[in-house]
């Protein structure tokens, strides 16, 4: 497939093709109207290009990140100048913060009339600079075929990331040459994926010294690969060595196995972030010192020594200085360490191991993620346990919106497995979920998906509903109703002195008549005994479902971490500690 | 490391695409970073390689923070603190007006001598002086003109390379 004449549009299936996409999410419109002529002159075909056709560019772009997400491959989306570009920048930017593999394909008003203020023209490449890890303007219909490869290889390299390539309207009509992409190669950008061999060797020797260390790991781990939580396990294994995860790292670990000690950060458990704290031997593999996980940076992990393997080097000694940086591709980096550490006959410090674990065992028995249950109304976390139950033996993929239900799903439904866990991390983009599960559903066509919502997020992209109707996507809303933007109230009760302002939805819809307006199935639960067969009813409905849970309205997600205090300053909600959070702490977020 | 402010050097070898210079000074200036002074071109016709040099005021953390940034933007192929401190050198150019007469015309001319400054332009009550050097001595140049009658001040920013037979 090495030049041949086609046209833009062409140019850009082929290119499709070649990079093995055979799904897209994407919305028409005047600039991309060739390219969606292509698309429907390629129906015929034996194999054309599953096009999915959303209610707003949002939702594509997030359906193309919870299809990258959940089945580690690129999420391609296509739209339309101006308002689609802009419509996209929400997901692009929630892709670069959790770097996901995404291609952007946007229509551009033709060449001769950019700058020009023409209907709907936009700065396209301006306004996506910050937000994907790089983008194109095409302006000569020669180069559109390498800028197509590069944007493939770019996306899904390295620190994988959005980007966006930009095609004018009469550049896709125009004829050129199409290279393939064997010939292709990108300039400069070579990602390193191997560390340095010596620096491997000091770090293990950190491990063999260690006396009280942790694994603590990242989303980094699930995009690296299967290979790298393979060889996590087994490192991890190895060393008999406690792991905590970020939000963004479920499931590259096995949640429900002893070593696992649970997710850490702001809502993580009281003993990760006391193992974080009190650690002299830290081992970031694939994570990256975000706020949610140090709190308060001058006290975080005081003691410990840090190891830190990442493939982007600028996020080394970023924000937490460290001893030992491994910068490369976490399975790269895994696989060397395991052989280096097998064949210089390392070995762990096993007594102080133990009593490391001791430590470890007493801060489990406050049992951090404990509630009090009620007889009559549903408590949220308890929603989540028994959806946990009822599916934990089927291959679940879950996603969420953003707020208190997206802690407790963090911290109530176990992961066993990488990619099945889609969570806005680094934006917290409210709206992610429902989209996110069609694309997650697109790749896992047989497979249970769950978008584990709060009432206030699921109206941002409510839309998409009559995506999942139009494509027979089954997904399920479980939407965990309190009523209130739960997270924001709990906010304003612990630093604004129960002052609720505009957090409290009034004139909700009512979700199951919502639910069967869009043509799906509608469910609600009210009372504790009426959930269980509620769920199994949604698990058994043959198509999309939204779950209205409604549950206790003052519920707050513990322990917490207040913005500002350290790791060990956490609360855990049963005590009645009315701890004043300082002005210092009022002022992060 | 150290927590002291001082002026960085830093040199950037880029891809010379479209909207090379928008990423470098973009994520620059969208961290909060300040830039004292900016030159960039392109130093390698055949390869379409061009060196943007920044002076930025920060601690040592703070340039080197942004450095391993610059390093993340695609075309960015390379980027080095090259301060005078590193090894580095800096070079600047200067064509500073003075408009005056009598013994602040002479003094000015002797002075311009001193610093080895070239009279590019003249009239009977004005000079335009090119000079070369590094930032420090065209500062102390500048500022010892300002009694003597100076008007205006073009500067072409810094450009930098690392001493001896290291290379970029
Ligand atoms: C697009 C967007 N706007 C605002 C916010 C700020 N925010 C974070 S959580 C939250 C409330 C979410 O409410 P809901 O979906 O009901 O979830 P709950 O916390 O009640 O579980 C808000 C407004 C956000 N994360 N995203
Ligand atoms: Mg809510």
């Amino acid at each position: 497939m090495v030049n041949i004449q086609m046209t833009g549009a062409q140019m850009v299936l082929q290119a499709f093709e070649d990079h093995k996409v055979d799904t897209i999410f994407g919305y028409p419109g005047g600039a991309v109207l060739p390219i969606y002529d292509e698309l429907a002159k390629e129906r015929d075909t034996n194999q054309p290009i599953r096009h999915y056709l959303v209610r707003h560019e949002q939702g594509a772009s997030h359906s193309a990140e919870g299809y990258a997400r959940s089945s580690g491959k690129v999420g391609v989306m296509l739209v339309t100048s101006g308002p689609g570009v802009t419509n996209a920048v929400t997901g692009l930017t929630d892709a670069m913060m959790d770097s996901i593999p995404i291609v952007c394909i946007s229509g551009q008003v033709p060449t001769h009339l950019i700058g020009t203020d023409a209907f709907q023209e936009c700065d396209a490449v301006g306004i996506t600079r910050p937000c994907t890890k790089h983008n194109w303007l095409v302006k000569d219909i020669n180069d559109l075929s390498r800028i197509l490869h590069e944007a493939f290889y770019v996306a899904s390299s390295g620190r994988p990331g959005p980007v966006l390539v930009d095609i004018p309207k009469d550049i896709q009509f125009q004829t050129g040459t199409y290279i393939g992409p064997e010939t292709v190669k990108h300039k400069s950008y070579r990602p390193k994926l191997k560390a340095n061999i010596d620096q491997i060797d000091d770090a293990l020797k950190l491990i063999a010294d260690a006396e009280k260390p942790i694994f603590y790991t990242g989303g980094g781990v699930i995009n690296s690969g299967n290979a790298a939580v393979q060889l996590l396990r087994e490192f991890v294994r190895l060393t008999g060595f406690p792991i905590t995860s970020t939000l963004q790292g479920l499931g590259a670990y096995p949640g429900d196995d002893s070593q696992f000690i649970g997710m850490l950060g702001m809502h993580g458990t009281y003993e990760a972030n006391m193992a974080m704290n009190e650690c002299d031997l830290m081992i970031n593999i694939g994570a990256r010192f975000d706020d949610r996980i140090t709190g308060k940076i001058d006290e975080f992990s005081p003691n410990s020594k840090k190891i830190h393997i990442d493939i982007d080097p600028s996020s080394i000694n970023k924000i937490v200085k460290v001893d030992a940086p491994l910068i490369g591709d976490v399975a790269h980096v895994l696989e060397d360490s395991i052989k280096l550490w097998k064949s210089k006959v390392y070995k762990i410090n096993k007594s102080s191991l133990k009593e490391w674990w001791k430590t470890i065992d007493k801060w489990k028995e406050k049992d951090s993620l404990k509630y009090v249950r009620d007889k009559n109304i549903i408590k949220p976390q308890h929603a989540i346990q028994r959806l946990y139950e009822l599916t934990k033996d089927k291959d679940v993929f879950v996603t969420t919106e953003v707020g208190q239900h997206q802690m407790w799903a963090a911290q109530y439904y176990k992961f066993n497995k990488p990619n099945r866990w889609i969570t806005s991390g680094g934006l917290g983009t409210m709206g992610f979920g429902l989209p996110a599960a069609i694309g997650a559903q697109v790749a896992h066509p047989d497979k249970l998906v769950i978008d584990i919502a709060g009432e206030a997020s699921i109206l941002m992209c409510i839309q998409e509903m009559s995506t999942a109707i139009q494509h027979k996507l089954p997904v399920k809303i479980f939407i965990i109703n309190n009523q209130y933007m739960g997270m924001v109230r709990q906010w304003q009760e612990l630093l604004h002195d129960k002052r609720y302002s505009h957090s409290y939805t009034d004139a909700l819809p009512d979700f199951v008549k919502l639910a069967e307006a869009y043509g799906a199935k509608g469910i609600r639960a009210q009372k504790p005994i009426e959930l269980d067969k509620a769920i199994n009813e949604m698990i058994e409905y043959d198509g999309p479902v939204i779950f209205d849970c409604v549950v206790e309205q003052n519920e707050n997600v513990f322990p917490m971490i207040p913005s500002g205090k350290a790791h060990n300053e956490m609360l855990l909600g049963d005590e009645t500690e009315k701890e004043e959070i300082s002005d210092e702490g009022k002022v992060l977020v | 490391m150290s927590e002291i402010v001082s002026k960085h050097t830093v040199s950037v070898l880029v891809d010379n695409e479209p909207g090379v210079l928008a990423r470098v000074i973009g994520l620059i200036s969208g961290r909060g970073y300040n830039i004292d002074s900016l030159t960039v071109a392109e130093v390698d016709a055949e390869k379409h390689i061009s060196r943007i040099t920044i002076v930025a005021p920060g601690t040592e953390q703070t340039v080197n923070k942004m450095i391993s940034q610059l390093q993340r933007i695609v075309p960015v192929k390379r980027a080095a603190n090259v301060t005078f401190e590193n090894q580095g050198i800096e070079r600047e150019m200067a064509l500073v007006k003075i408009v005056s007469t009598g013994e602040k015309r002479v003094e000015s001319m002797r002075l311009s001598d001193v610093f080895r400054a070239r009279v590019i332009d003249t009239t009977h009550d004005s000079f335009v002086f090119e000079l070369n050097g590094s930032p420090r001595k065209i500062d102390a140049f500048i500022d010892l003109m300002k009694p003597l009658g100076l008007s205006e001040v073009s500067r072409t920013g810094v450009v930098a390379i690392a001493r001896g037979t290291e290379k970029m």
